[in-house]
């Protein structure tokens, strides 16, 4: 038998159907797979039980030909989504023994259409960094090496467990969100696929708020074909989240034509920042070049206001933190470090309850909102974050898409950009515009760096226009042929 | 305009309220959790208004619309465009870490109630804006010694904070605004203006000046729940300002308390310190925006409210001014007076209404809703009087039995046998009776005494146990002390 770790969801999908295997033996090979990856420290809970129950469950409708999309396939839970009863941290201390009474929705969808769940995974504490490394359970670390180089590196962050999980065989696939590049940076750093939806795509019900207007639950796979598959099941209007789109869910897998003939694909002008690395430059290239292999055509663009974006981020993100993150008084749930008096409470709630990373974002939003500040920071951030979505509105009279590198560089090490906060927002330069317009972007492994470490190329669509992303992050995917697998491969190590 | 006497001269007190008015509505603003008064701590809570990790808040359209009913009620600005604000403060009985508020732009803009005040004139108060925002929970810390309880219940209610401008001059017409306030309310439907179950709360703000003067500094006096308090609240707090004024001191803007006991006010909290509410647009909701159809489809379903019903009450019923105001300020009242004036003589009923009946219902502690004597009993009654059955003094005996028991007037009239005697053979003997018994009376009537008049028809009714018409006795008795 193949091995089953080792197939996409597609694989798997099909495998299931053509009674090749059983969802039992596939979980189960999963659930040894997340036993075997516990020195990466990708997950903070395991439910093996949950999910071999869930497989038995499966083979039943599979047996009675009542399979559902996802049906038996065992995915991953990034823990910032609430699932019931079962554990649920945001990697933070002050959410200690905190079992949601709720599913969030995506998860939920997920359930519906037949996932088994494996266990919830690290992330960067209230998903806020890219590294993670910010977790109270410890850092996750990468399943892969430089080349000549034994140090632990970064998974990339927020979504880190789910990359290193995903990236390991760990699971077929994995929930990411993303508020300013958590599942496309990570998905870049590891070399897999990462999508992050047009706001609105999917419900933020249930998953633990960071930046309100910017949150967007997507999936994290190792092929394009899966996160078309995995992006229909999470997808899909909510009436429990106010901003959550009333738009049909197209079958995004059928939209994988492998033709692009014709499509303009915009090449932003902006994005050669200063120092970019030179392999950097040329991996996008290639994929400049594969494009238009492939009969697009890519078009210079302008995005004028791009240079502004990480500032702006870094203003209405923490912000909009600094107000969700007040519902952490130790009244109701996770941690209460008991004080003299109500005030006391809090303060030492909230100072044991909070790691660094995220006190320095609860402060820095709270001082952008303050009386005095608010039109000089908040205020003037909104105004710009608009200039920054219409930059993409003038594009998109010119072009379908954009097309740009994930990020300025290969994964980092543990450690190696902690003590400089700002070299580790940069980052996100790539990616933040894309969450402050609300539109959607994947990230596709293109190649590796000099450093032997993956790298990606970054595909931005018109807001609800994941299909055509889609579409263009198959032909790349096709073209960069990547096959480098990870040092660190679950059962393989 | 009454100004207060100062020991440096006359003082202008100038006060502008807020009233938090509890929407009428089955379930919270953002959430589906209901909102009955009195449930047992913490059972009316869902995850939303506890503020439980990830979850979120979807405005209930009911809210919204008896908020724009209210505000079309205060012949106030309807803003199709409007955006919730979180207010951001930490508080135990505050699960979120801030309120869901309307800072910036408010459903509703400016508006007007008029007040018609006991000398008969009106004033006009402006509305100032009416914004939605949710209700804290309640902490409660009378339960035991070294702790507070939370009840939850109240999180999340839907609250409607309805500002004036500073238009008002007195106590007596901050009272009158917020009577106005709460039967415009009351006849809406979209509050129950219940003070005491604190369903309708009020912050005072007051400040005094020299007339002509720039506005003072103001001081905010907080949750006094009832009218009688406001009036107390604003005497007290303007008299202080003027002494401390007086005195050459200043007023400190600050937040004070009423206390209720001793009829004063003091500050709320020594190291009131200044709080930053760091309002900002609320990103789990979108913009509030309503279709002006929608807006004129509610405006289409308002209710007479009472400034048109006493216009109409004086109009079609010829009632006085002060009647009419009487009648309409409780829309119970104005329809009961109307079932029982319609076809009738309405000036007859509009008197038994405000006269036997509210000193009746006054007297046995009952609202109009629960009054023993139905509409259609009184003007049954009223019926009785019109067709001689029943003499005005005789109607006030079957009302009082009415009271007591509830029973129909045609019932009293014939189990009591209190019909009126109109047979004028009947009456004749009656006089006849008396005069004859009476003879020097009459010798003094006949020679001038006038006055005696009286007398005899108190002898007459005496005999026929009040039953005889007035009418007929007095002309068959005039007559019969002529001849």
């Amino acid at each position: 038998m193949t091995n089953l770790t080792d197939l996409t969801i597609a694989e798997a999908r099909d495998g299931l159907a053509a009674k090749r295997f059983t969802a039992r033996e596939l979980t189960a090979a999963h659930v040894a797979a997340v036993e075997a990856v516990r020195p990466l420290n990708a997950f903070i809970t395991e439910t093996p039980e949950l999910a071999l129950a869930q497989a038995e469950s499966s083979d039943a409708r599979l047996l009675r030909g009542e399979a559902r999309p996802l049906e038996g396939l065992p995915l991953a839970i990034k823990d910032l989504f609430c699932t019931k009863e079962v554990l649920t941290t945001a990697a933070s201390h002050i959410l200690d023994g905190f079992k949601p009474p709720y599913e969030s929705t995506v998860t939920q969808n997920l359930w519906d259409a037949g996932a088994v769940m494996l266990g919830k995974l690290n992330l960067d504490e209230f998903a806020m960094g890219s590294s993670t490394t910010t977790s109270f359970y410890g850092p996750t670390e990468s399943p892969w090496r430089r080349d000549g180089d034994n140090r632990a590196l970064v998974p990339g962050g927020s979504s880190g467990g789910s990359a290193a999980a995903v990236a390991a065989r760990a699971a077929l696939g994995a929930t990411g969100t993303d508020t300013g590049g958590s599942i496309r940076q990570p998905a870049s750093f590891v070399g897999i696929v990462g999508l992050k939806p047009t706001y609105g795509r999917c419900s933020r019900w249930g998953t633990i708020a960071f930046a309100s207007s910017l949150d967007q639950a997507g999936p994290m796979t190792r092929s394009v074909r899966d996160a078309a598959i995995m992006l229909k099941a999470m997808a899909g209007h909510d009436p429990k989240d106010s901003t959550s789109a009333p738009q049909a869910v197209p079958d995004f897998e059928a939209a994988l034509s492998g033709d692009i003939r014709g499509l303009k694909i915009g090449i932003p002008k902006e994005y050669r920042v200063d120092g970019m690395k030179r392999e950097i430059e040329a991996l996008w290239q290639r994929g400049i070049d594969w494009i238009k292999d492939a009969g697009a055509e890519p078009v210079e663009i302008s995005l004028p206001m791009t240079k502004y974006a990480l500032a702006t981020y870094y203003i209405i993100a923490p912000a909009e933190a600094s107000s969700n993150l007040a519902r952490y008084d130790g009244v109701r749930f996770g941690l209460r470090v008991p004080g003299k008096t109500l005030d006391e409470m809090y303060e030492l709630t909230r100072a044991e309850g909070f790691g660094a990373e995220v006190q320095r974002r609860i402060l820095i939003g709270t001082y952008v909102l303050s009386a005095g500040y608010y039109d000089a920071y908040y205020l003037k951030a909104q105004r710009v974050r608009t200039l920054i979505a219409r930059d993409f509105a003038e594009a998109y009279k010119q072009v379908e898409c954009i097309l740009t590198p994930t990020t300025p560089s290969t994964a980092f090490a543990i450690g190696e950009k902690s003590d400089d906060p700002i070299a580790m927002y940069l980052n996100d330069v790539f990616t933040v515009p894309v969450n402050l317009a609300g539109l959607p972007g994947i990230s596709v492994p293109a190649g590796l760096g000099e450093d032997g470490l993956p790298l990606g190329l970054q595909v931005i669509g018109r807001a609800f226009d994941e299909a055509t992303i889609l579409r263009v992050a198959g032909v790349i995917e096709r073209a960069a042929g990547f096959t480098a697998r990870p040092q660190f491969l679950a059962g393989r190590s | 305009m009454s100004l207060i006497e100062g020991r440096t001269g006359e003082w202008e007190v100038v006060i502008g309220l807020e009233v938090h008015a509890q929407i009428i509505s089955n379930a919270k603003l953002f959430s589906g959790a209901a909102t009955a008064f009195g449930a047992e701590p913490n059972t009316q809570v869902s995850p939303v208004d506890a503020g439980f990790p990830g979850m979120l808040p979807v405005i209930n359209r009911r809210c919204v619309e008896q908020a724009v009913k209210t505000g079309l009620g205060l012949a106030a600005r309807i803003n199709l465009h409007s955006v919730f604000d979180r207010k951001n403060y930490f508080y135990a009985d505050l699960p979120q870490g801030y309120q869901i508020s309307q800072y910036l732009t408010p459903v509703v803009g400016k508006g007007s109630i008029i007040l018609d005040m006991p000398d008969g004139s009106a004033r006009e108060i402006g509305i100032t804006r009416l914004h939605l925002e949710q209700d804290a929970g309640k902490s409660l810390h009378d339960q035991q010694a070294t702790s507070t309880y939370v009840d939850l219940n109240r999180s999340g209610v839907g609250l409607m904070e309805i500002v004036s401008e500073p238009d008002m001059r007195t106590a007596e017409e901050a009272g009158a605004y917020l009577r106005k306030l709460r039967s415009i309310l009351r006849y809406l439907g979209t509050c129950d203006g219940n003070m005491e179950e604190g369903s309708m709360r009020c912050d005072v703000n007051v400040s005094v000046r020299k007339p002509g003067a720039p506005l003072g500094t103001r001081c905010e006096i907080k949750n006094v729940n009832s009218v009688r308090f406001v009036m107390l609240a604003i005497d007290y707090e303007a008299r202080r300002q003027v002494e401390v004024l007086e005195d050459g001191g200043e007023i400190r803007q600050e937040t004070r308390l009423f206390d209720s006991g001793r009829g004063t006010t003091r500050p709320m909290r020594s190291k009131e310190n200044a709080h930053d509410y760091r309002y900002f647009p609320d990103p789990d909701l979108l913009p509030l925006i309503l279709d002006p159809a929608w807006v004129e489809g509610i405006k289409r379903t308002l209710p007479e409210l009472p400034d048109a019903k006493k216009s109409r009450f004086v109009r079609d019923y010829g009632l006085s001014v002060e009647d009419a105001g009487v009648l309409v300020a409780e829309q119970e009242s104005a329809d009961y007076f109307e079932a029982v004036a319609r076809g009738r003589d309405a000036k007859l009923a509009a008197n038994w209404v405000m006269g036997d009946l509210f000193g009746a219902l006054n007297r046995l502690g009952r609202r109009i809703e629960d009054s023993p004597v139905s509409a259609a009993g009184l003007g049954e009654m009223i019926d009785l009087i019109a067709d001689g059955t029943l003499s005005g003094r005789l109607a006030k005996d079957v009302f009082a039995g009415m009271v007591e028991t509830g029973a129909s007037p045609a019932a009293i009239v014939e189990e009591r046998g209190l019909r009126q005697v109109t047979d004028t053979g009947e009456i004749e003997t009656a006089i006849d009776a008396v005069l004859a018994a009476n003879g020097d009376k009459v010798a003094e009537y006949r020679s001038g005494k006038d006055k005696l008049f009286g007398f005899f028809v108190g002898q007459v009714m005496k005999a026929t146990q009040g039953k005889a018409n007035p009418a007929t006795l007095n002309e068959i008795l005039r007559n019969k002390l002529a001849g």
